[in-house]
């Protein structure tokens, strides 16, 4: 870390041994007792999963056994790309294995530029910034386009970076019920009419995977003077005619209706990163006034080799776009099937929410599926909405019908087991 | 009826619904401490104040606001 000049001069004679006065981890006890009550009845770790080894984008080694992965938000398939592989290999070859500082100073190599550029590309934007993560894309973005007297309105479902962003800040923050387009008129129409204001909206709500009814919803932030900021992580790569998200989708316009997207490289892209893109004149200003972009090191040169190739090469994945989108509508129309209650009534994206009653049958159904060799996310409140228990899968264009359907097998063994379907 | 009586009435009438443990309803009752409120609850309960008030209360005033009376004295501000 930076040296701060407020170390003190002169070590003190008698170093001090007593314990602090309080014990700041006291404030943890109530969750490590949940998790130690969890684990007492038997059941495995859900957050301790480690994949010994992944040996495809839709299959891993975990506990020695092979596994389909319908958890990982890899949509597209790309981690194993030949092309995006080859130019990670290339970069670390050529520009070592990090950055070791921030993009403001001595972290911007030439991938950073080229990732920038593919995104510009890929959305027809005129202006692309490259994070280190999706959440500092959010924490950033947010934190520093809305300022004092100024106010961010967002989706009560909202992720936590976009959460987070808000805190940060110092604007003012008005939170509107989920997806409720009357619920934001509503809202925006008691603010004041001079302040500047920034509504969040997300393309994909991952917990259940719905999507936002971005074009009323715009409709409505703009009639109220708003700038609109769409997170599209969830749905980068296969919404839309170019892929741009859930706003291209519902046929809205980078620069008119839409002035930021938030989007993610951990997702369709297949490696890690986050970016903000703008076609707004003054958009490099965020990057010279942005501290989650200043502060921190940059993405090490394979990373960004990797995003840039891969975002180049889902610009025309139509194949995958399409395969992508059979896999989700045949494992949500087989889930249904079966009787479970599931996050969206249609196939909305590619995340399927399998709705359960408590944590016990969440994880008692969980810890079945992974035994039987699936691996899908367990999530519970407070990340979920309206304190729901959720099993929840992530499809990938690179899942076989068969895979697919023996998804659908296990959900049902593992639901007449939980006693989640008869 | 004073303003102030009024607003503390209706608080009354919307803490109701959530009002799952039967807490008595005065002004040092705490959201968090009394009522046991978790988030969730606090952003429905939040939602439906600023509706039936058609006020808006940011999350930032949130924070500072811990109980019913600290509650109704930022409505009636609000209100103006």
């Amino acid at each position: 870390m930076t040296e701060t000049g407020l170390q003190s001069e002169k070590l003190p004679a008698e170093p001090v041994a007593a314990p602090p006065a309080r014990d700041l981890f006291a404030k943890f006890d109530p969750l490590l007792a949940e998790r130690a009550a969890l684990m007492g009845s038997g059941v495995r770790d859900p957050f301790g999963i480690v994949m010994e080894q992944v040996t495809s984008p839709t299959t891993a080694v975990i506990r020695g056994k092979e596994t389909i992965l319908l958890g990982t938000y890899n949509y597209m398939g790309m981690t194993f790309d030949p092309d995006v592989i080859a130019a990670g290999t290339r970069a670390l070859e050529q520009f070592g294995s990090g950055t070791n500082g921030s993009r403001m100073l001595n972290g911007t190599f030439r991938d950073h530029v080229e990732a920038e550029d593919a995104l510009k590309e890929f959305y027809g934007a005129s202006g692309a910034i490259v994070f280190s993560t999706g959440y500092q894309a959010n924490l950033g973005t947010i934190s520093t386009m809305a300022g004092r007297g100024e106010y961010v309105i967002l989706d009560a479902d909202s992720h936590a970076s976009i959460y987070d962003g808000c805190k940060m800040g110092d604007a003012e923050i008005v939170r509107f019920r989920h997806n409720s387009v009357e619920d934001l008129d509503k809202r925006l129409g008691r603010l004041p009419r001079e302040p500047g204001k920034l509504v969040v909206l997300e393309g994909v709500y991952s917990m259940l995977g719905d999507i936002a009814p971005l074009r009323e919803m715009v409709q409505v932030s703009k009639k109220h003077g708003c700038m609109v900021l769409v997170d599209e992580a969830h749905s980068m790569g296969f919404f839309g005619e170019h892929g741009r998200g859930v706003y291209e989708a519902q046929g809205l316009v980078l620069g008119e209706d839409v002035d930021l997207v938030i989007g993610t490289f951990s997702k369709s892209v297949g490696t890690v990163g986050g970016f903000c893109i703008s076609n707004h004149p003054k958009f490099e200003g965020l990057r010279f006034s942005c501290r989650p972009y200043i502060f921190t090191a940059s993405l090490p040169p394979s990373v960004v080799a990797t995003a840039a190739t891969s975002v180049r090469k889902l610009m025309t994945a139509h194949d995958k776009r399409a395969r992508l989108w059979d896999n989700a509508r045949r494992l949500h129309a087989g889930l249904k099937g079966l009787g479970f209650a599931l996050g969206t009534e249609t196939c909305d994206s590619a995340i399927v929410a399998v709705i359960l009653q408590d944590q016990a049958q969440a994880v008692v159904m969980w810890q079945a599926l992974l035994e039987a060799g699936l691996y899908v996310n367990v999530a519970r409140p407070p990340a979920t909405p309206s304190g729901t228990f959720l099993l929840r899968c992530s499809i990938c264009a690179e899942h076989t019908s068969e895979q697919i359907d023996q998804v659908i097998t296990m959900f049902a063994s593992a639901g007449r087991l939980a006693g989640a379907t008869e | 009826m004073t303003d102030r009586t009024a607003i503390l009435d209706t608080l009354r009438t919307q803490i109701e619904p959530f009002n799952k443990k039967g807490v008595a309803i005065t002004e040092a009752t705490s959201f968090q401490g009394d009522l046991e409120w978790d988030s969730l609850t606090v952003m429905d309960f939040v939602a439906a104040i600023e509706d039936e008030f058609d006020i808006i209360i940011t999350i930032n005033m949130q924070a500072e606001i811990e109980n019913v009376g600290q509650l109704a004295d930022a409505v009636e501000k609000l209100k103006g």
